[in-house]
């Protein structure tokens, strides 16, 4: 899949793949003019490839697709429901979804994924926060307020979407993250100094010392790619959606040189990390028995500030505790960053 | 970085001010960003000094504030810390500084300067005594490149004027300015070096491609110099900020894996090693010490950078003036990745001689861990990269070297953006290089080979041990 080179200029007006059909589209990744049944066969085959060589999953796995109703994940359960039955993979495949609890948002794509579940028959599994945590987002904002509450709804989607495979006892959890949103937070880790995160932030597969591994089969997908697919007449840029600088940024490298998205991958892996540059040694939270670094999980900390109405509990950096052996304690520093919505 | 030094105590020369001004300095470089608020009480006083009026306010908001004497000094510290503590520079050393023109190589070269007159009032005032260390050599190099960027004649004449100035004004010893066209990379004997470098500049299409041979060709052209006329090292201005960019673009380049080899204080996989001293300055700083103390820079060359260069620096920019310490983290970052063996100034041996023992008892060489990782297969025959992809090591054994081997010999990104993709214009390309860069694809850096299998040579002497 790395062997085609952007910048090609196609000299005949005929699709560069099959040379039969006009080509309908510019390829994104490649910039190869090609047919609309070409772009299909080559988008399905390349995650196809991604997962075989990547060994992704095993006959008989049970796979949950993180389904958010989203672009990404929807394409997702497109593709995992279609190759699953084209090249035989024998998989158990679901559909969760988290119901965050935001009006006006999350019921409409919910709906999207209750579409999906129809289309391409896969039974849905909805968690949601109210149910695991007793709070909805709209309620956590009313009480919060905008600012922090990515925070709050970062953290819980990630511990509600490993409660909804463990209730679905699935052996993977895949999820739509594509090229651009891997490429964007290798820039991040860069930019904020996680050098522990950096070092796995391009791994295909994350968590297999979890209860549940997750897995990316898009992570070499072009996000342009994944829109095109279905919605090739909008507009990519959906106006109200907030980009960050990082964001911004590969867009404008991926304008000039599309190849960058792939690059900026190819560097995170092979950055010189050295070995002993671990993440902090995991055990459980003592409330909740999930996965957690420290006493509680992050989750149980910021519900009990919910709860005790100290709704600032657990944001932003741990002051006091840490701040005399920040020198001594690399890994002590690390614990204490807010994971964010970025993390996966 | 400096972050975690402590004050630099080398013996030479000691002056009160320029040592202890590290410490704390960058604790409030660093850490004013988080807004401690401690600091918040006497605004208008330096933070330094706490007497004089603070004058200058570096790294925006939360930044430090210096009266300008304490500001000097403390940046000529950042400067002096690097320097001593990675042995860049030594006694017996001559340095070639390259100069630009432009703020960073022009406080660099001040720096160097400085530093060169300390050390000759330092052998003044010792010399009668025994031990006492040479004073190491300073000259300048400039790059003529307007072979490439065109400038009128006039502007040239005077930006020429202008440097030898520069330099004919630097306090005493005299140094030496050397003052080379950039198509001296080819050999005397091929008479049109002008055209066969424009010629090899435009086979290249990408616009990046372009902009990052030419920097490849630059540091070839130094290198030439600093051989030719037996300097030791290499100083580059490059600061913070330009480090940054570079992490990004490089990043962005896919030169994930070579990184790590460019951005450190030290790099001797070239035959002369290159030393970075300005690593831990911010451009903002370089500016504002070129204001304060009326530096003169010479703008005629001022390069623009475009394609995705041109993209990260203002993504830089644009980032720094969101968080003024995001430059330092962005190079922090980078400078826990595993560096190269030849990242640091390999060690001299000439054999037991007063003078070595003598620097380096005075040298501090704290900070320095051995690097413990290993040396890489290949390098980029066009950037110098280091390379661990084995199946781009192509051997050379016959040693001849034809465009296809040559092509596969290179670094995927140079592979990408510099090497033309048609066979026909790969050819005109090979045909269009310097014959330094075709022994280097034929024969491998040989510099570094020749260090990488030195631990299992046996010497002389060591077999009584």
């Amino acid at each position: 899949m790395d062997g085609t080179h952007g910048g090609e200029k196609t000299k005949s007006r005929l699709c560069s793949i099959c040379n039969q059909r006009r080509p309908a589209l510019k390829r994104p990744k490649t910039l190869q003019q090609i047919c609309r049944e070409c772009f299909y066969v080559v988008f399905e085959e390349e995650i196809h490839s991604v997962i075989v060589n990547n060994k992704l999953f095993k006959p008989g796995e049970r796979i949950a697709i993180g389904a958010s109703g989203g672009k990404d994940s929807t394409v997702l359960a497109y593709v995992m429901s279609e190759l699953n039955r084209r090249h035989n993979y024998g998989l158990d495949l679901f559909l969760l979804s988290v119901d965050e609890g935001i009006t006006g948002y999350r019921d409409d794509s919910l709906e999207t994924v209750k579409r999906n579940e129809i289309q391409y028959g896969l039974p849905l599994k909805v968690v949601s926060y109210k149910d695991l945590y007793g709070w909805t987002m709209d309620e956590i904002v009313k009480m919060i307020g905008l600012k922090n509450n990515c925070t709050f709804c970062g953290v819980f989607r990630r511990q509600a979407l490993d409660r909804g495979a463990a209730l679905l006892k699935v052996d993977k959890l895949v999820t739509g993250h594509n090229a651009d949103d891997i490429a964007e937070t290798v820039l991040l880790n860069i930019l904020r100094g996680d050098i522990a995160r950096l070092s796995r932030c391009t791994s295909i597969i994350t968590g297999e010392d979890g209860p549940i591994p997750r897995c990316k089969p898009f992570k070499y997908t072009y996000e342009k790619e994944i829109k095109l697919d279905y919605f090739s007449t909008e507009c990519i840029y959906s106006p109200n959606a907030y980009r960050g600088f990082a964001r911004e940024f590969i867009k404008d490298l991926e304008r000039i040189r599309p190849r960058a998205i792939l690059d900026i991958i190819k560097s995170g892996e092979d950055f010189r990390i050295a070995t002993s540059t671990k993440m902090p040694e995991q055990g459980t939270c003592q409330r909740c028995g999930y996965i957690s670094s420290q006493k509680w999980c992050k989750a149980c900390v910021l519900l009990e500030g919910l709860n005790r109405g100290l709704p600032k509990l657990g944001i932003g950096r741990t002051r006091g505790v840490n701040r005399n052996d920040d020198q001594h304690n690399d890994a002590k520093n690390i614990q204490s960053k807010p994971c964010g919505s970025l993390d996966f | 970085m400096a972050c975690n030094g402590t004050g630099c105590e080398s013996g030479c020369y000691k002056d009160s001010t320029g040592d202890e001004v590290e410490k704390s300095s960058t604790e409030k470089l660093n850490g004013d960003v988080n807004g401690d608020g401690n600091h918040h009480r006497h605004q208008t006083t330096c933070l330094k000094c706490k007497a004089a009026e603070a004058t200058i306010f570096t790294g925006g908001e939360g930044g430090s504030r210096f009266c300008a004497d304490c500001f000097r000094s403390n940046l000529y510290g950042k400067f002096k810390l690097a320097v001593t503590s990675h042995a860049m520079i030594s006694p017996t050393d001559k340095v070639l500084m390259a100069f630009s023109g432009g703020p960073s190589s022009r406080v660099a070269l001040q720096f160097v300067s400085e530093m060169q007159l300390k050390s000759q009032k330092n052998f003044d005032a010792t010399a009668i005594r025994d031990r006492s260390l040479p004073v190491f050599g300073v000259g300048v190099a400039f790059i003529d490149e307007t072979e490439i960027h065109p400038i009128t004649c006039t502007d040239f004449n005077k930006a020429i004027e202008d440097i030898k100035e520069i330099v004919s004004n630097l306090s005493p010893p005299k140094k030496e300015l050397h003052i080379i066209p950039i198509r001296n990379i080819y050999s005397t004997k091929t008479s049109d070096g002008s055209e066969t470098l424009k010629n090899l500049i435009n086979t290249v299409s990408d616009a990046t491609g372009k902009e990052d041979l030419l920097s490849h060709l630059r540091m070839l052209s130094l290198q030439k110099i600093a051989i030719e006329n037996g300097y030791t090292k290499l100083v580059l201005g490059s600061c913070t900020s330009r480090i940054a960019c570079h992490v990004l673009a490089a990043t962005v380049k896919g030169q994930g894996y070579s990184l790590a080899a460019d951005i450190q204080y030290a790099d001797a996989r070239w035959e002369i090693p290159v030393v970075l001293p300005l690593r831990d300055c911010l451009i903002q700083e370089l500016n504002i010490l070129c204001s304060l103390d009326s530096l003169k820079i010479v703008e005629e060359f001022k390069d623009s950078r475009g394609g995705i260069n041109g993209l990260v620096s203002s993504f830089v920019k644009l980032l720094q003036e969101e968080n003024p310490s995001r430059e330092c983290t962005i190079v922090r970052t980078a400078g826990k990745l595993t560096p190269f063996p030849f990242n640091k100034i390999p060690d001299i041996n000439t054999d037991g001689d007063d003078v070595h023992l003598a620097s380096q008892r005075r040298h501090k060489k704290f900070n320095l861990k051995p690097i413990e990782s290993l040396p890489p297969d290949s390098f980029c025959p066009i950037c110098n990269s280091p390379i661990r992809d084995f199946q781009s090591v192509t051997s050379f054994t016959n040693s001849q070297t034809t465009p296809a081997l040559f092509g596969a010999a290179c670094c995927s990104s140079c592979q990408y953006q510099i090497l033309p993709e048609e066979l026909s214009s790969m050819e005109e390309f090979y045909s269009f290089l310097p014959q330094s860069i075709i022994a280097r694809a034929r024969n491998g850096n040989q510099k570094w080979i020749r260090e990488k299998i030195q631990d299992c040579l046996i010497l002389d002497d060591e077999d009584e041990v």
